[in-house]
């Protein structure tokens, strides 16, 4: 019973999607004022039938119902009960399900957070958003139901990929998603703004905000997908340039110019059409990665659960999408204006730069990505495009890139002067330079690389340095007496989240730079008390023994590790195997620590007890992640920006003495359209 | 206005290239021995070490060659299925005995049941490598002019069988030396 009222649900969810999507926009289209307003009610609805179709399906997989095909094909009564929670997405319907249940909360979330908006935004916004929820919901009824029945039921379920059982799958396709299905928010919005014809910077402000947040929880969640590559593939990499991996860089690397295209356009009010049409691209590349992930045209480590015919689905899906919204880009584009004008030395030069450079190094491995496809579909024959290509094209791009990114916050709005911004920088241009030729040699081996990667990374820090100084320099007199951290939380978070997040560049930049040159790896065979000695850490190789977990057997081998014949460290690497899929898994042992991780993992045993064993030094690993999670908490910082609060507070303010007139959203935005673009520099 | 166009242009010429990519199989490695003549070879029978076997032999016959080890842990998993259909009389198989030990190989036919017309000593792996195997067990179907047509790598599965080995065998059978018949005739093949 409760797998088919969560199917009805998804009906039902399918029906109001389809009215709040045409209803909304016809709505506005045509100005009637009961069509518009009928936007928000039916996003709550909306939300409400997808949730309930979630939580049944929940409730199948929590009471292991394997009379549902899908839960079935990927739980087993013997998986732990978070695993069972999690193996919802952990198969292709479920993680359909997951998408369109996200959906339904930015939406929500959306209809809730836009008071300040006029009414026939609104609802633009909101209808769009529904027929793309429409079109998910149809591709789960019509090709991947996962509330199938399967008759007669199975006895036990074929059990969740042991690859996927690990921590990392509770949080990191939850995060992923998030960010994807949340440039639907600026993809939405850029679509209601060519609907509107009303194309000028105020869009800008309202969906700059959303993608944001949308942007820090896509790299929150790229970042979580690479520490746990690293620690549960054994082979003690990050990131391995797949194509499922791209296909989740894509959209990130195009979000962040959207990210830094959106600040022009919202204060300065250029690069208008440049910004819709990357807030297109953006979301277009979020549903281009769920075509390469779901629909098997590309090989690649992640592709769990793929059928061509869905593929056909998803990409007609695509064409009507992303076709619609570029037609309509080409029809409306051309009437809008130019922006604010600015010189060749401005910010606005230093962000389109920027903007640049990222939409190229995505184009590059968007081609890096497809160009096995391509060849294999004109028939030139079958390739593979690994790391070498990645890293020759993705380098040479970053570098001009990261130096920009040092400037560009010092930098004027419209025109800035070259000496003067010399002048300034000085002084960020020694530190960075005495720092990359002077660390390479206290790390003990010198490369050109490495010089570069630690110049790049001390020049953002040092430009934040000299930016923030001269920013607090200017309010110092506001405040005479107050302490220097005090001063510091003066400062707009915007710009404090903005620093913060490229001091996450630095710190990523800094975790790389070291963990590529200075890495040792050791690959032996050892006896039970055999020693291996790297970098001043002693391993010693302690035998192995087998252990049971829930739903596996595992052979736990135990390594001490010394330093000066002081215990640094016990680690336990594992080789499981897992009862259902009898599929040998590796879990390294891995001691993290702050400025060096310590990384052991089991080969196969090579007779006489002893092992082959793989183990690692890799300093500053852990800044990899660290740094990404600066970037991510950076642009939730920024978000929380008083301009945004300020517009909500002033309309509550103004709610409480206009009493029922000013519930009239579109009036209440007239009143705080000031206050918002009063709150700049 | 033209130029506001690109963007939909260039994507559709993408989506283009999506739709042909989705009828294309990725995981498939093209083997360089499909559609070669098989490299011909003579080894000595399993159960008659004296009497010699010649792959030239076969020539004017559909045959199938299924290289099997007995310390293949998947060739146990397979070979129900190749005694079912040496039982049902629609192709001769052989099997090549790869790297064994002849007196261990003996055991396992009497223990699993014999699918095989006749099984070659290959005690040194050398027609294996000629042959191009990376992995027991492999079968290569080969047609009547001694052409290898079809290479399944691991394991037969039933819905293998079913969906390209024998409807590609039969294909081969009605062939004449006039008309070549390819795998990818077979829908389930590709």
């Amino acid at each position: 019973m409760i797998p088919e009222i969560g199917h009805f649900a998804l009906i039902l969810a399918l029906c109001v999607a389809v009215v709040q999507g045409v209803v909304a926009i016809a709505g506005a289209q045509l100005g009637i004022r009961s069509w518009m307003v009928m936007a928000r009610p039916a996003a709550q609805v909306h939300f409400i039938l997808v949730a309930v179709s979630f939580v049944c399906l929940m409730y199948a997989f929590i009471y292991n119902d394997f009379s549902v095909e899908y839960v079935a094909s990927v739980s087993n009564s013997m998986l732990p009960i978070q695993y069972r929670i999690a193996a919802i997405w952990g198969g292709h319907e479920g993680s359909l399900l997951l998408w369109a249940l996200l959906l339904a909360i930015w939406t929500m979330a959306v209809a809730r957070y836009s008071r300040n908006l006029p009414l026939d935004m609104v609802s633009r916004v909101i209808g769009v958003m529904g027929l793309i929820s429409v079109g998910f919901l149809m591709f789960m009824l019509f090709t991947s139901n996962p509330f199938d029945r399967l008759l007669p039921a199975a006895l036990d379920g074929r059990d969740l990929n042991p690859l996927l059982q690990d921590p990392g799958l509770i949080f990191h396709p939850p995060l992923l998603y998030i960010g994807y299905v949340g440039f639907s928010v600026a993809f939405a919005f850029a679509i209601a703004a060519l609907l509107s014809g009303r194309m000028d910077a105020t869009w800008a402000r309202w969906s700059r905000p959303w993608t944001t947040i949308a942007w820090s929880f896509l790299t929150a969640g790229i970042a979580l997908g690479s520490w746990w590559a690293y620690y549960e593939l054994g082979w003690g990499g990050w990131w391995f340039w797949d194509p499922v991996e791209n296909a989740s860089f894509l959209p990130w690397l195009v979000g962040t110019a959207l990210v830094h295209s959106l600040a022009v356009t919202e204060k300065r009010g250029s690069f208008k059409n440049w910004t819709i049409l990357l807030a297109i691209f953006t979301f277009s590349l979020s549903l281009l990665g769920t075509f390469l992930v779901r629909s098997g045209v590309l090989t690649s480590v992640h592709a769990f659960a793929v059928d061509p015919e869905r593929g056909v689905f998803i990409l007609g899906f695509l064409v009507v999408t992303i076709g619609t919204s570029l037609a309509l880009f080409a029809w409306r584009a051309p009437k809008v204006g130019l922006g604010g004008r600015f010189s060749l030395v401005s910010r606005e030069t230093f962000l389109l730069m920027n903007n640049v450079m990222l939409v190229v190094a995505a184009g590059a491995v968007l081609l890096g990505t497809l160009y096995p496809l391509l060849l294999d579909s004109l028939d030139m024959g079958k390739i593979s495009v690994g790391p070498p290509y990645f890293d020759a094209v993705f380098l040479p791009l970053m570098v001009p890139m990261i130096f920009l990114m040092g400037l560009g916050p010092l930098a004027r709005w419209k025109q800035a002067d070259l000496p003067d911004m010399a002048s300034r920088m000085k002084w960020a241009a020694a530190v960075s330079l005495v720092m990359a030729l002077i660390l390479p040699f206290v790390m003990g081996e010198w490369f050109a690389l490495t010089s570069l990667g630690f110049a790049l990374a001390f020049w953002i820090v040092s430009s934040i340095v000299v930016s923030m100084s001269e920013r607090l320099r200017k309010t110092a007199s506001n405040n005479p007496g107050a302490g220097l951290l005090a001063r510091i939380a003066g400062l707009p978070n915007s710009y404090l989240g903005m620093n913060v997040a490229h001091v996450g560049v630095a710190v990523f930049i800094m975790g790389v730079t070291m963990v590529n040159t200075y890495e040792v790896e050791k690959d032996m065979r050892m006896e039970v008390g055999d020693t291996v000695t790297m970098s001043g850490y002693t391993f010693r190789f302690d035998g192995v023994t087998e252990v049971e977990g829930p739903n596996y057997t595992a052979s736990r081998g135990q390594i001490l590790v010394t330093v000066d014949d002081e215990t640094e460290a016990v680690l336990f690497p594992e080789k499981r195997v897992y009862f259902v899929q009898t599929m040998p898994m590796t879990e390294a042992g891995i001691d993290s620590g702050l400025f060096r991780d310590l990384y052991v993992s089991l080969g196969e045993p090579v007779g006489n007890g002893a092992w082959s064993v793989r183990v690692y030094y890799k300093p500053f690993v852990g800044w990899i992640w660290g740094g990404t999670f600066l970037m991510a908490i950076g642009g939730l910082f920024a978000v929380s920006d008083r301009r945004y609060r300020l517009a909500s507070r002033k309309r509550k303010a103004q709610k409480k003495t206009a009493g029922q007139t000013a519930t009239d959203p579109s009036v209440a935005d007239q009143a705080t359209a000031p206050v918002q673009s009063m709150e700049r520099e | 206005m033209l130029r506001y166009l690109v963007p939909l242009i260039v994507f559709l010429g993408v989506a283009g290239f999506l739709l042909k990519g989705l009828e294309l199989n990725p995981r498939e490695v093209p083997s360089p021995f499909i559609d070669k003549p098989a490299p011909s070879f003579s080894l000595p029978k399993l159960h008659e070490p004296e009497a010699q076997f010649a792959s030239k032999d076969m020539l004017g016959q559909v045959w199938l060659l299924n290289v099997w080890a007995s310390w293949c842990v998947a060739c146990r998993s397979e070979h129900p299925l190749l005694v079912q259909l040496s039982r049902a009389n629609i192709v001769p198989v052989y099997g090549l005995n790869y790297k064994d030990e002849p007196d261990d190989a003996r055991n396992w036919l009497r223990e699993l049941g014999d699918a095989y017309v006749s099984s070659l000593i290959d005690y040194e792996g050398k027609v294996g490598i000629d042959y191009g195997v990376y992995g027991v067990p492999e079968t290569f179907v080969i047609d009547k002019q001694g052409i290898i047509r079809h290479k399944v790598i691991g394991p037969v599965t039933p819905s293998a069988l079913d969906n390209c080995v024998l409807p590609l065998v039969r294909k081969l059978q009605q062939a004449t030396a006039q008309t070549v018949v390819k795998r990818t005739e077979v829908e389930g093949c590709v």
